[in-house]
């Protein structure tokens, strides 16, 4: 393990997606303006798995928005494929943490509802949404309303309606922290299986950095806000890896010793202030 | 099967109140009906197919009235709701506006469109608008902002997020809105029917009266409230099942 800025395999090609000096500040309810996120500079390469972990509170779900263009920096930029973000984009898919499913759409109508906006005809949509369904072994429940599922099907059907679109860029807002660990273990498998297979391009945000070791090439570690980036992991861990895996739960150690003492800040900076001033915007519905 | 029994005994009691002071003769019966003189004043109403050209002629315009309020408010109602200023302004002035009962447009409404349909449509239309576009304007508000982004994200924009993000995702919101937007509009109907020979069943009301007809006044406000009735405890108690069902939200009651 060493801390490098770039993934060793592709450091010639261009940056899948380069966040430029991106700093985000805002109004809080009492007036004052926060930093939420202080000049990151970040490069993802084409086909890495990236994650992120910070304490609660450091911007890092933020930063997802930013990518997807949902919401824009203060200052500094956002490319992807050397294109400055300037909106929503199918190339960059968001899952969030509510996931976002349509409770009045049926799951294959929800996992084809990004080809329908793109005009996709009907035929190849059926057959696109067939495909993902499978890919996240939910064909048998393409007729079925959201509710209906448990917690880790939306979390499937979630990942297939984002597939679906077929972006290069997948970015996923601490989507598996509601689950229960066996159903975890078994996304994580499958998320890193899909992954292999569609070669995307994944941010992974997440508070657990177990689960950061155990699925990312590169683990990003923020500090509490304003968020920065204090430091990288990267992880040349054979792959497959389990969370159990003596490996990966050393390594984990290492990262989290640096984590808290972040966590330790921003236990100190609630404590001053009594309560936390404001939830980070747009993080949350 | 309960509710059933507590439902025949209350109205039992009623009828049976009813017809025992019918019999009793206290009044005379152009002042207050039998039962069966009322049942009577139905079957030939119907009978003469009155009453039944009276529904169509209603019904047909509160339909009209109800879709024209129902598009105009959507309209309105987004409008408001996704704009600071309309919101501030316009938003306030519906507030107050609702206030006034929707009758008080009728002196308006005649000197707008003269003694016609289009007056009482007028009247109908300013009786439910109101109630439709803040229902939408709440709905859109209340309505989870995820859904929008995660629309958005999903590459909807413009129209096509209205149409397949934002309408349906605030419509178990707006459903109640557009509930009582109903009522107000059959309400305002009735009212404005009964101030002007316009066949409908407000007329058909008040011809009851001029003909000192007490069964007959009876007998038609029994429809206007069956048809009320229908429409909202069926009709929209049913599109509410259906919204919850779909979306997994559980009855209301």
């Amino acid at each position: 393990m060493a801390t490098l800025p770039l993934h060793p395999l592709s450091t010639n090609s261009i940056p899948k997606v380069s966040l430029q000096e991106i700093s985000l500040s805002y109004k809080t309810s009492s007036g004052q303006r926060l930093l939420a996120l202080d000049h990151i500079d970040l490069k993802v390469n084409p086909g890495e798995f990236v994650c992120i972990v910070g304490p609660s509170g450091c911007g890092k779900s933020t930063l997802l928005h930013l990518i997807a263009g949902l919401q824009p920096p203060t200052s500094g930029c956002v490319l992807v494929d050397d294109n400055r973000v300037e909106g929503p984009g199918t190339d960059r898919i968001l899952i969030f943490q509510d996931l976002g499913l349509f409770p009045w759409l049926k799951v294959g109508e929800n996992v084809e509802f990004g080809m329908k906006m793109k005009g996709m005809s009907k035929a190849e949509r059926r057959e696109k949404t067939e495909y993902y369904l499978r890919l996240v072994h939910l064909s048998q429940f393409k007729d079925s309303y959201t509710h209906q599922l448990s917690g880790g099907m939306r979390q499937r059907v979630a990942l297939a309606r984002a597939l679906a679109t077929e972006p290069d860029v997948l970015l996923m807002d601490e989507p598996f922290a509601a689950l229960d660990a066996q159903t975890r273990d078994l996304l994580h498998d499958e998320l890193e299986r899909i992954w292999a297979e569609t070669g995307r391009t994944i941010i992974f945000v997440t508070h657990n950095v177990r689960e950061a070791v155990r699925l990312g090439d590169r683990v990003v570690l923020f500090t509490f806000r304003p968020g920065r980036i204090k430091r990288e992991f990267l992880i040349d861990l054979p792959r497959p890896r389990h969370l159990e895996d003596a490996t990966v739960a050393q390594t984990a150690g290492e990262v989290l010793k640096e984590l808290r003492e972040e966590i330790n800040r921003s236990l100190e900076v609630e404590y001053n202030e009594g309560v936390r001033p404001h939830v980070e915007p747009g993080a949350e519905q | 099967m309960k509710r059933v029994g507590r439902y025949v005994i209350f109205y039992g009691g009623l009828f049976g109140l009813w017809t025992l002071l019918a019999e009793l003769k206290i009044w005379p019966p152009y002042l207050f009906p039998t039962p069966w003189g009322v049942g009577e004043a139905l079957y030939a109403g119907f009978q003469d197919h009155s009453f039944w050209i009276a529904i169509a002629v209603s019904m047909r315009r509160v339909l009209i009235g109800y879709g024209i309020s129902v598009v105009l408010g959507m309209i309105l109602g987004l409008g408001v709701a996704s704009n600071k200023f309309l919101e501030e302004t316009v938003g306030g002035l519906l507030v107050s506006l609702q206030s006034l009962p929707s009758i008080c447009w009728w002196p308006l409404a005649l000197l707008w469109f003269g003694l016609n349909q289009n007056a009482i449509l007028f009247v109908v239309v300013m009786g439910s608008l109101l109630s439709v576009t803040i229902a939408m304007e709440d709905g859109r508000k209340q309505m989870p902002k995820i859904y929008s982004m995660a629309g958005r994200n999903l590459g909807a924009s413009g129209f096509q997020l209205f149409w397949h993000v934002l309408l349906p995702a605030s419509l178990p919101y707006i459903v109640s809105g557009l509930k009582q937007g109903w009522a107000f509009a059959w309400r305002s109907l009735i009212t404005a029917e009964m101030l002007y020979m316009s066949l409908g069943l407000g007329q058909v009301l008040m011809m009851g009266r001029d003909l000192n007809d007490m069964s007959a006044v009876i007998a038609v406000m029994l429809l206007i409230i069956t048809i009320g009735y229908i429409v909202d405890g069926l009709v929209f108690k049913g599109i509410e099942r259906h919204l919850q069902h779909k979306w997994g939200l559980l009855p209301a009651t």
